[in-house]
């Protein structure tokens, strides 16, 4: 078979993964529908109306499919081939950006095009995703290799960060947050990871339940204190490859708890603490000794894990003693200990009111109470997910989940398809965006997460979004539609 | 490139996360939306409409339980714009007695968002205010025809006789600086304006109740929610029972007709406000209902400034009727005794300086000063005070010691009358002087006129009746208010003070004020019956003719009543000021006008003063 070298549209064509456009164009046409929804007025002009949010959307919908066109009509070693010089135009954007930008609800980060603005963060995004993928396609690169690829690595993801951070958009620099799942695909410990959901874990638990008591101790604490204990069982299977370790592990744990619980029935006061790291302790000398005797070093990890974990958990319990009342507050709102329905809470009740109050059906498009009566604040952009709850019902929401579901899993299986490293981790980061989006957007309008203002792709209502990750999908299937090109190794 | 089998894997990882939270996800929506009646009720909660009722704001008494001002209803057409149907607009527009530009330019001011931040067609929204009955009854019978319009009952003030209108204050729109400091008010609700509608405010707002209704998907009203039960219903205001006459608040103000000044009458054993008079005034009516704007720029912009309060916020010299004052001091001081006597030769003549006066006999002592209001005693007593540097060191710290004197006796401060915006007068003390003169190079010569209420000094004619009223106590007084009793509420108790003099001197000045209207300048106070204490006052100003002035009590022996009248280049002060005063003591006395003095009263009813327009800057 002879190997097309040019840039063949028709070839684009034939191998584009329609699946994803597919899915694509639903989300986007449906975001306009939601949109205009959400902003219905009843005396409002029609949903094509330039002067309804809906309408304006409709605009910046067919942009983004020009612009579609074109990335696809571009060579797509191009993406390979500039993705550092994008990089450093982009970065320079960014830098530049807090000095020329308008000032818009203190934030730093519109820059004014005539009529248009356009929020240089969103298309950080793609920037940041080829130069990831073009330094680990780099010759010889193994990320395990040398420390110094990690801090290349590192450098590539907080550079944007910091910059989007001085222009005040938390939300959006919090999003490239989400590249460190790249970075786990290519070699990175899952440790890392495990021990930051681990720690978070620990602290929301922690500080959550802390009025009432378990054995005389803060139930927070206590949960944790089990957590360390499954989790050390649990490690000492994995690294010691001897079921007969966790065993012994759990015999000891349950054991002790249950003497603990007995003694507790029958009125007889433990103290709760002490016996608790009694117990986590004599099970750490317990696994020291059996990694001594099998020669497992990794057991240690094990160990350490717990003792970090119970050092962790009295270190956030200090901190958060240490911290003002109204930074208290603001940590206790976003974990829902305190309901606080006027200010900070406000938005999230509203939103779990609108969702919770559409059934199972939904009230039905344009029939919504709580969004057409302005109850949800931002309806249109980052609350866009409440409008589907409440007209579309479950049947909506669970559609609209599961769209994005089918598209990150659709990205994911286009990365591992791919015949290159430049192509797997790219598709690896426009998944790793997709799923910190997606969860952070419907978590916290559903009342899972705090209050982080990012958009729902294509939905939510904004041009830079849209583009930015129009652009970021466009360019995968680009890369994808042109794979069959290279030269297998 | 090698492919590393073992990372492979972990697309499992990821997978299965993204799919475990898109499971999550979909338990809690499954949850909220299907499992969970609580969010489906907060919803219908959301939609209520809640509709305010608005409380009955307090009533005014005066002191003998008169009405004085009362509620009236008046009726806001609001309309929902959702909810409008088309509908014949110039049949509306006539029945509301309006053009229908005039209409057309309230809707468009009603959506202007810059003018109306609040606007939502969801909500109700005002379009015009305040209707008369007869158009709110014409409007109530044709209303069917107009869907997505209601009216809304409102409460205005009416008064049962218009007077006392810078005492009572009025009530206007709440402002956005009133809703941001009070959280009580929202856009539309009135409040306190001036007077004692402003003062007493909390007392007379009473407390908002709401309606509530219920709403469908689109806003409509569907009725009432759970037939009212869960309505919370307003609790009316209290009512306010003033300390001031209004048949002698109303009778004062005849006096002064055609004058600008104040009248300010004190029950001395209470220190309650028996009448106070502002001139020129107006018609508190004037500032109730549609018109209230226009007249309010009216009054604002009115060059003889009826809006100002002169009985609290003027600030005049108070001319001889500070006399007592210095009196007082001198005594307690020990510069003179009752024996002390003091030169005139038609006026007070040292160190080059003259201050001139008038023809009486001389030397003389204290109670024959007051009696002939001579300006020389009191300033040869005051040089020998402030010049007495054996005694003080310097005159500055003599004048300190004077300056105290007069604060304990409520000059240059607010008294705290229960009243916005009271003056607190001026007092010099002697750092004003070290600026002025440069230090050590003032004495009392540098600023004799002081001494007899000239000069820097200046008073509001409340703070001159608190010092009647403190003559006619014997030398205490009680915190000046015009409020008497809250319903249901305890009155706070008002302060009683006491200056620093010793009471006997009181009695000796008091005396003297005897002897000015027996034989001495207020002659023309004496009441048949009654003996009366007076001092006028003939203020020199830099404004024009001087200002009439006079202050004064009676009965001698336990005083009922202390006034203090001010008429603004009235003259001499026993031409407005003594005639007047001596009315408005007689009238509340004895509730008539002896016959011997009717043409006094006839006199004071119809004079009137010209005052030269003002000078436009």
């Amino acid at each position: 078979m002879p190997l097309p070298r040019r840039n063949d549209p028709a070839s684009t064509f034939r191998h584009l993964d329609w699946a994803t456009i597919a899915i694509y164009l639903v989300m986007v046409l449906a975001g306009m529908v939601s949109i205009y929804a959400a902003c219905y007025n009843f005396d409002n002009a029609s949903m094509f109306a330039d002067t309804e949010f809906s309408g304006k959307q409709l605009r910046w919908i067919g942009l983004s499919l020009i612009l579609g066109l074109v990335i696809l009509l571009i060579d797509a070693r191009m993406y390979d081939t500039y993705a550092y010089p994008i990089y450093v135009g982009i970065v320079i954007l960014l830098a530049i950006t807090p000095f020329i930008a308008h000032d818009i609800k203190g934030s730093k980060s519109w820059l004014s095009f005539g009529p248009m603005s356009l929020q240089p963060a969103e298309f950080a995004k793609f920037a940041t995703a080829l130069a990831l993928a073009k330094l680990f396609s780099s010759y010889h690169f193994v990320l395990n290799a040398k420390p110094s690829n990690y801090v290349k690595a590192l450098a590539i993801i907080f550079i944007p960060i910091l910059l989007i951070l001085l222009q005040n958009e938390t939300g959006s620099a919090l999003t490239f947050l989400a590249l460190f799942l790249v970075l786990y695909r290519e070699g990175m410990s899952g440790l890392v990871l495990f021990a930051a959901i681990f720690a978070v874990l620990i602290f929301v638990v922690a500080i959550k339940f802390t009025e009432t008591t378990v054995i005389g101790i803060p139930t927070g604490e206590f949960v944790v204190m089990i957590m360390i204990m499954v989790v050390m069982a649990a490690m000492s299977v994995l690294y010691s490859r001897r079921a007969e370790i966790g065993r012994n592990l759990l015999f000891w744990f349950c054991g002790t708890g249950i003497i603990i619980y007995i003694l507790d029935l029958c009125e007889i006061n433990v103290p709760g603490l002490p016996a608790l790291l009694c117990i986590i302790g004599i099970a750490c000398i317990y696994i020291v000794i059996e990694a001594i005797k099998y020669h497992r070093p990794k057991l240690y990890i094990a160990c350490a894990t717990a003792v970090l974990s119970v050092v962790f958990l009295f270190s956030v319990n200090m901190a958060f003693d240490k911290l003002q009342p109204h930074q208290k507050l603001r940590i206790q709102v976003a974990l829902g200990i305190v309901e606080d329905l006027r200010n900070a809470g406000y938005n999230v009740n509203q939103s779990k009111i609108a969702i919770g109050s559409g059934g199972f059906f939904g009230k039905g498009f344009l029939n919504g109470t709580q969004t057409k009566l302005k109850y949800v604040p931002e309806q249109h952009t980052d609350f866009i997910f409440c409008t589907i709850g409440e007209e579309e019902g479950f049947v909506g929401a669970t559609i609209v989940t599961l769209l994005f579901l089918a598209l990150i899993l659709r990205v994911l299986a286009i990365g591992e398809r791919q015949p290159t490293t430049f192509g797997r981790v790219y598709s690896y980061c426009v998944a790793s965006y997709f799923i910190f989006h997606f969860c952070i957007n419907i978590g916290m309008v559903i009342g899972l997460c705090p209050v982080i203002g990012i958009p729902l792709p294509f939905f939510s209502y904004g041009g830079s979004s849209l583009w930015g990750f129009t652009i970021l999908l466009f360019i995968l299937l680009k890369i994808d539609a042109a794979r069959k090109n290279v030269l297998s190794y | 490139m090698r492919k590393n089998y073992n990372l492979e894997k972990r697309k499992y990882v990821i997978g299965g996360f993204i799919v475990l939270i898109a499971l999550i996800y979909l338990i809690r929506l499954f949850d909220l939306q299907i499992n969970d009646e609580k969010y489906k009720r907060s919803a219908d909660s959301n939609a209520f409409l809640k509709k305010t009722v608005y409380p009955s704001r307090g009533l005014i008494y005066d002191r003998n339980g008169e009405l004085v001002v009362f509620n009236q209803p008046a009726y806001d057409v609001m309309m929902i714009p959702r909810d409008v149907q088309p509908f014949d607009t110039l049949d509306f527009c006539r029945t509301l007695n309006i053009t229908p530009e005039e209409f057309d330019k309230r809707l468009s001011d009603m959506k202007d968002k810059r003018l109306n931040p609040g606007y939502s067609s969801y909500t109700p929204q005002r379009l015009l205010a305040q209707l008369s009955v007869q158009d709110y009854g014409r409007l109530q019978e044709k209303l069917y025809r107009f869907p997505g319009f209601f009216i809304q009952k409102r409460i205005l003030r009416q008064y049962k006789h218009p007077v006392a209108a810078n005492v009572l204050g009025n009530i206007r729109e709440v402002s956005q600086t009133d809703i941001d400091n009070d959280d009580y008010y929202s856009p539309g609700d009135y409040t306190g304006d001036l007077g004692i509608e402003k003062s007493y405010e909390p007392y007379l707002r009473g407390i908002k109740g709401v309606e509530i209704l219920i709403r469908d998907a689109r806003g409509r009203i569907q009725g009432r929610y759970d037939d009212g039960a869960h309505d919370i219903e307003p609790v009316s205001g209290r009512d306010l029972r003033l300390s001031l006459d209004i048949k002698l608040q109303q009778y004062a103000e005849s006096l002064m007709v055609g004058k600008r000044g104040a009248v300010v009458a004190i029950e001395p054993a209470t220190g309650e406000v028996l009448c106070m008079v502002s001139m020129p005034n107006y018609d508190p009516t004037l500032l109730v209902g549609r018109e209230r704007g226009k007249n309010y720029k009216k009054l604002v912009q009115d060059e003889s400034w009826p809006l100002f309060d002169r009985a609290i916020m003027g600030a005049y010299p108070p001319g001889s009727t500070f006399k007592p004052t210095q009196g007082l001091i001198l005594l307690q001081e020990g510069i003179i005794d009752l024996h002390t006597a003091y030169p005139c030769s038609h006026g007070y003549i040292s160190g080059g300086l003259r201050v001139g006066c008038h023809a009486h006999g001389s030397p003389l002592p204290l109670k024959p000063a007051l009696q002939t209001s001579c300006n020389a005693f009191f300033c040869w007593g005051f040089k020998a005070m402030i010049d007495r540097r054996s005694k003080y060191g310097s005159s500055a710290k003599a004048f300190e010691i004077w300056k105290n004197h007069l604060v304990s006796m409520g000059y240059g401060y607010r008294l705290g009358v229960d009243l916005p915006g009271e003056s607190r007068g001026f007092l010099p003390n002697a750092k004003f002087y070290d600026k002025f003169y440069s230090e050590g190079h003032w004495s009392a010569n540098t600023i004799i006129s002081v001494s007899i209420g000239q000069g820097e000094i200046l008073s509001t004619p409340l703070q001159i009746a608190n010092l009647s009223a403190t003559i006619a106590n014997r030398g205490h007084f009680i915190t000046p208010h015009v409020v008497k009793e809250i319903q249901d509420t305890v009155m706070p108790s008002f302060e009683r003070r006491a200056p620093s003099i010793e009471a006997h001197f009181y009695n000796d000045i008091a005396e003297g004020m005897r002897m000015a209207v027996t034989g001495g300048t207020c002659r023309r106070a004496a009441i048949p019956g009654i003996e009366v204490c007076g001092k006028t006052g003939t203020a020199q100003n830099p404004h024009g003719n001087d200002h009439s002035a006079f202050m004064g009590f009676a009965p001698y022996q336990d005083p009922k009543i202390a006034v203090a009248v001010y008429v603004e280049n009235g003259g001499w002060g026993a031409t407005y000021g003594v005639p007047i005063g001596s009315l408005v003591m007689e009238k509340y006395l004895t509730g008539t006008i002896a016959p011997e003095r009717k043409y006094m009263e006839e006199q004071m009813l119809n004079s009137k003063i010209y005052y030269a327009p003002a000078k436009k800057k």
